[in-house]
């Protein structure tokens, strides 16, 4: 039991539960799911298929945050990758016809990708700090976007790009398939190849794993590249569901909430060990709060306030001194000063 | 209380002492720290603190300093009973340290670091102008002329050791720690730094005095502690102890497995053929000037030099961790040119860093992905060790380096210094190397894990490894290598046949800079 | 003049300038960053001919007024090492409950202290969480944001407008000297400034947060009030983002909560321009000033040109990177030399 309730995957999942259960006994249509012309449809539905390029996003920042990196250009590149798409879509002779749609989304994800490369160039080759050298893009990539729109917003009707959000495959939303192909095919990479431990190794010590010959670059480096991309590909998305390249609304604030749901999965800021479970719960989670917010009638606007309460509770769970406080309480160990407890690991 | 060690003999009445510290327990996890320690300190009196690495001194010190809160005990400063709960309240009882990683803030000046928290204000606030003046006056009564605008950072670690002791007379302390100031001072350094010790116990300041170097203590001491084991062993005057009583009494026992490693050691090296590495003028500007070294096949040459002599930046340089920007590198016979470490574990040389803790262990992953990770990045991140394999190799190792616990899944981190030092050592060798650099692999680690480590490295020298053996303590380099390359200053000096030298010559040829007549 | 003097004069000027640089390493972003604001006002002064006049210059500092307090603020905060997300929404929230209260007659008098208590509340929060519960300045802060921001909706949806006299007179007043004019908000933002660039380098406090950016750990050892000091940098920046509602409120005459969303990206850029290192330990607050004047005239020049202020974003972005490209390139030769 005990080793259940310690195992890292524990509390988010418990959390999810929680949050479900609650959902459920406020609202029974909550679990319902009705089938419609062979498709299904309900809240549950809905918080799978909306959640897609969060999901994106936060599995990207999962491997940035396991590098000791952070990626906070993500919104920005969405609203790139949108604009291009769109745009590319918006001009082009048919806008309906499928070919012109996977190009415009090729070339529009292959243009994230390289701004994924820019940033990993500064973080890796330069030794930026990663928080400073994404800013860079954060800052300048809406403006790129608005400049790639014309500063207006480009609304386009075009029924292969709509079926990325709102289409159905095998009674499921497609936008569902792209999260879970995204989930395996980095767990798979991750987990059956050394990527895994070598990127936890860069995490946990960048200069120690580059002596131990990790190339160290080249790993955080591909981790920008791959958010870049999955950032990309979640503004693909973003636009097809609005049908619209909004450059100053997309990904607004996904940043932050990317990297809530990684902590929410119990990933750790400072890098090293990571969990892609952990952040699919995050994700799950900051999706289903969404969803209880809309149904409680909390403006959409409102919500930051619940996830401000979230992240301080979180954080608070995780916070030694918190951790202290109840070991005083439960009457276990005598608390002692923090830092006595790593020096002594130091000196021992 | 003292169940099972004898009350240890009081050398003289502690009447006046400035420092009482009674029975002084500190637990941290798992560990009994320090066990009903008694110590006193007298003013005027420089009165060390000795004993092997994990005896409790840096925990003795730290509680007296105010960092870690005691368990149990009690500690008087000038007749008053203390609590410290913080570094301010140990420094306004006057109780101020310096530490061995100077303490101060490069970003700021040298005078504003003498004088932080202490400067004179006046209406419009701070006083630089009285600040400076101030601050000039305590370095130059240390001797030290200092343009007290100048960054902190523009200084080397000996003059920003020597300011971090002129902040310790601002605060006018009646006690003043040395926790081991003088591990990266050449001789003239720690002679400077001495002569203010000296004048600071006139004064009537009572000094506590922490070093590695016997020399150093005997030179300066009146008093001497020894703790072993986080107990106290024994307080005595400086020159009622003899070193081997000294030595006796912080090791605990005889090491005779040691004598057993010097026959392991002592053979003659067959340098006729090709040798594994020759490098000619390896340096770079600024951190090492021009060095030779060759290593042959089984050798272990050593380098001796204190921090900061250059030994770790020739290494470094030699495996590639930095880039050399003059010299010629030569393996088994071949040019070569190692750019990046991947490239020297390729040629077969591995390198164990000195800061295990910063450059080494990977302390959130298990001992065997530690162990393994060497192998796996050479390998390439697409072709993954199948798990037969990993756990073949890591049982392995572990069984034959004796690592505690042994037990693959344990979180590296959470491992003794000496057990995280077997598992690098373990990571290096499943990589199958012919020459190993080891930088201070027995820093810091206890006296049995340390046998293991040197008694290790000979046997694997004996078997045809090529091993370039780096530490502080010049017994071992002597016991362990059949030639020493004498560095200081970042340069240089020589290189001498181990059989050709003992300890204190060895010490006398750094200190002549290799001008003197030795072997 | 002999040859031998000459080469003395020579020894002495380079040992002069050597003096001068290592004391004043330091200074020398924010160095850069006047010369960029000179070149940029002369270099749009012979573009267009008519840029560099009083009435511009002035308007300078009006339109950016609110950005300098909180430049001032994050100066504080970045100097200790740490960073501050929540400002653009903690300056959203005050300003909406500023025209909200007066929207419901209550006095300026209340209003202002009250806002000003709510920023330095936010601000206590993040700096305890930072400190107290070892959670990572960008996590706390963005809590902040996240708190912050929410809170603005909860006061209102919509924009508020100000009709409070006292009010509105910080903006509308205009003192004159010439074609050149201040208004209150103007004279606040280089109060603020003043007030700000003394306790960084006249108090014991401000000298603290050198210590505390340079190294923590020594600075503690050293005896000084470490936590104190973390929490109150977080508690000041969270009173400039007060001051700072206020100031927006007067200048657009109404409160709206989707104000400042970026804000906290802008002016942590302009900080940067003014040569604070985001690595902590190093920056002057009048550094900070230069760095907001940079931005401001960047946005200036734009709109004079008629071309999308979005580019005013990639201007900035773009000379955010070189500045950090280069103090990279200190950085590593500094290393270097040691």
């Amino acid at each position: 039991m005990t080793k259940v309730v310690k195992h890292r995957l524990f509390w988010p999942a418990f959390s999810l539960v929680a949050l479900i259960v609650l959902n459920t006994v406020v609202r029974p249509q909550f679990m319902k799911i009705t089938v419609r012309d062979g498709e299904l449809y309900g809240a549950l539905i809905d918080i799978l298929r909306n959640s897609a390029p969060l999901m994106l996003v936060a599995l990207g920042m999962t491997i940035v945050i396991a590098t000791r990196g952070i990626d906070l250009s993500v919104g920005a590149v969405m609203a790139v990758s949108g604009a291009v798409t769109l745009t590319i879509i918006d001009g082009a002779e048919d806008p309906g016809s499928t070919s012109t749609v996977l190009v415009a989304m090729a070339v529009g994800t292959g243009v994230a990708l390289l701004l994924g490369a820019w940033n990993g160039f500064l973080v890796a080759v330069l030794d930026i700090q990663p928080i400073v050298a994404t800013l860079v893009l954060m800052l300048a990539g809406r403006g790129v976007a608005l400049l790639i729109t014309d500063g207006f917003i480009t609304t386009v009707n075009s029924e292969p790009l709509e079926y990325v959000s709102t289409g159905y495959l095998f009674a499921l939303p497609f936008a569902l398939f792209i999260s879970v192909a995204a989930i395996t095919a980095i767990s798979l990479v991750e987990r059956r190849t050394a990527l895994g431990v070598l990127t936890e190794a860069v995490g946990i010590n960048p200069e120690a794993s580059r002596l131990a010959g990790v190339r160290s670059r080249g790993i955080t480096f591909g981790a920008y590249v791959l958010s870049g991309t999955l950032a990309g590909v979640a503004g693909i998305i973003y636009s097809s569901n609005i049908r619209a390249a909004d450059a100053n609304a997309a990904g607004e604030f996904i940043e932050l909430y990317a990297i809530l749901a990684v902590v929410l999965g119990g990933t750790s800021l400072v890098g090293g060990k990571f969990t892609v479970a952990g952040t699919v719960i995050g994700v799950f989670i900051i999706q289903t709060l969404k969803s209880t917010m809309l149904f409680l009638g909390v403006p959409s606007a409102q919500s930051p306030v619940f996830f401000a309460a979230v992240v301080i509770i979180v954080v608070l769970i995780q916070s030694p001194r918190v951790h202290r406080i109840a070991r005083g309480l439960t009457g276990g160990m005598r608390s002692r000063n923090l830092s006595a407890h790593s020096d002594a690991e130091v000196a021992a | 209380m003292h169940a099972d060690i004898e009350t240890p003999p009081a050398a003289v009445p502690t009447a006046e002492a400035v420092v009482e510290m009674r029975g002084i327990t500190i637990r941290f996890p798992g560990v009994l720290a320090l066990d009903q320690v008694d110590f006193s300190l007298r003013p005027g009196e420089v009165h060390a603190l000795m004993g092997e690495n994990g005896a409790g001194k840096s925990t003795l010190i730290k509680a007296l300093t105010g960092v870690y809160a005691i368990d149990d005990g009690t500690i008087r400063v000038a007749g008053e009973d203390r609590v410290f709960g913080s570094t301010a309240d140990a420094q306004s009882a006057g109780i101020s340290t310096v530490y061995q990683e100077v303490n101060l803030c490069p970003n700021l000046s040298v005078g504003e670091n003498v004088m932080l928290g202490h400067e004179p204000r006046g209406l419009r606030g701070i006083d630089w102008k009285a600040t400076h003046r101030e601050a000039a006056r305590h370095l130059d009564s240390l001797g030290l002329h200092l343009d007290t605008r100048s960054l902190l950072s523009s200084h080397s670690i000996a003059v920003q050791q020597l300011v971090a002791i002129s902040r310790a007379t601002v605060l006018d302390a009646r006690v003043l720690v040395l926790d081991e100031p003088t591990s990266s001072l050449d001789r003239d350094e720690v002679e400077r730094l001495f002569a203010v010790v000296r004048g600071l116990r006139d004064q009537g300041v009572a000094i506590l005095f922490v070093s590695h170097f016997l020399d150093q203590v005997y030179e300066i001491s009146d008093r001497i502690t020894v703790l072993r084991n986080g107990r106290l062993v024994g307080e005595h005057l400086a020159v009622d102890l003899p070193r081997s009583a000294l030595v006796t009494q912080m090791v605990g026992r005889e090491l005779v497995e040691l004598e057993a490693i010097s026959e392991i050691a002592e053979r003659t090296i067959d340098r006729t053929g090709a040798p594994v590495l020759r490098a000619s003028g390896v340096g770079k500007k600024g951190v090492l000037e021009p060095a030779d070294v060759d290593v042959y096949d089984g050798e272990v040459v050593g380098i001796a030099g204190l921090l900061g002599s250059g030994r770790t930046e020739l290494v470094r340089l030699l495996y590639g961790a930095d880039r050399p920007d003059t010299g010629d590198v030569e393996l088994n016979g071949s040019a070569a040119r190692i750019t990046s470490p991947r490239h020297a574990i390729r040629h077969r040389i591995a390198f164990s860093s000195e800061n295990r803790r910063a450059e080494g262990i990977l302390a959130d992953l298990t001992v065997a992905e530690n162990i393994t990770i060497g192998i796996q990045a050479r390998r390439g991140w697409h072709r993954r060790m199948r798990r037969a394999e990993r756990d073949a190799v890591v049982k392995e190792y572990i069984e034959a380096l004796g690592v505690r616990p042994a037990d693959p899944n344990a979180n590296a981190g959470n491992l003794s210094g000496g057990n995280q030092q077997k598992v690098l050592l373990a990571r290096w060798l499943a990589t199958a190397p012919e020459l190993i650099i080891l930088d201070e692999p027995t820093r810091g680690i206890d006296v049995g894990a340390k046998a293991d480590i040197q008694r290790k490295v000979a046997e694997l020298a004996s078997q045809g490894l090529s091993v370039i053996f780096i530490s502080s303590e010049l017994e071992e380099v002597l016991r362990l290598a059949q030639r020493v390359v004498v560095m200081r200053d970042r340069r240089q000096l020589g290189v001498l046949e181990s059989s050709a030298v003992d300890v204190q010559g060895l010490i006398d040829y750094m200190a002549d800079g290799g001008e003197g007549s030795v072997a | 003049m002999n040859a031998s003097t000459v080469t003395a004069t020579r020894e002495t000027v380079s040992r002069h300038t050597r003096t001068f640089l290592d004391r004043h390493a330091s200074l020398m972003p924010t160095f850069a960053a006047v010369l960029i604001f000179a070149v940029l006002l002369i270099g749009a002064q012979i573009h267009f001919g008519t840029f560099l006049t009083p009435l511009n210059m002035s308007a300078l500092l009006l339109d950016n007024a609110y950005l300098v307090i909180l430049a001032v603020g994050m100066t504080f905060v970045i100097v200790t090492g740490g960073i501050d997300l929540s400002v653009g929404s903690v300056m959203a929230l005050t300003g909406i409950w500023c025209a909200d209260l007066l929207a419901s007659g209550h006095s300026a008098a209340v209003v202002v202290p009250l806002i000003i208590l709510a920023g330095a509340a936010i601000g206590l929060l993040i700096g305890v969480l930072v400190q107290y519960f070892d959670v990572q300045p960008f996590i706390a802060s963005l809590a902040g944001l996240f708190l912050a921001r929410g809170l603005a909706f909860v006061v209102s949806l919509d924009s508020i407008r100000v009709e409070n006299e006292s009010v509105l007179w910080l903006q509308t007043t205009r003192w004159r000297l010439g074609e050149w004019y201040i208004t209150p908000t103007g004279v606040l933002a280089l109060s603020v400034a003043l007030i700000g660039a003394f306790v960084m380098q006249f108090t014991r406090f401000g000298r603290t947060v050198y210590a505390v950016g340079g190294n923590e750990q020594s600075a503690r050892l050293m005896g000084l009030d470490v936590a104190r000091t973390k929490v109150a940098v977080y508690v000041i920046s969270g009173v400039c983002a007060g001051l700072a509602g206020l100031v927006l409120t007067a200048y657009s005459g109404a409160g709206y909560p989707r104000n400042g969303i970026g804000t906290e990206l802008d002016v942590i850029a302009a900080v940067v321009i003014g040569g604070t290192l985001l690595t902590g330990g190093t920056g002057y607050v009048l550094g900070s000033l230069i760095g907001v004047l940079v931005f401001g005239t960047i946005k200036t020049v734009i709109s004079f040109m008629g071309a999308e202020q979005a580019w005013t974003r990639i201007i900035i972005g773009l000379m955010l990177l070189m500045f950090i490209v280069v103090q990279r390139a200190i950085v590593v030769r500094a290393e270097r030399r040691r």
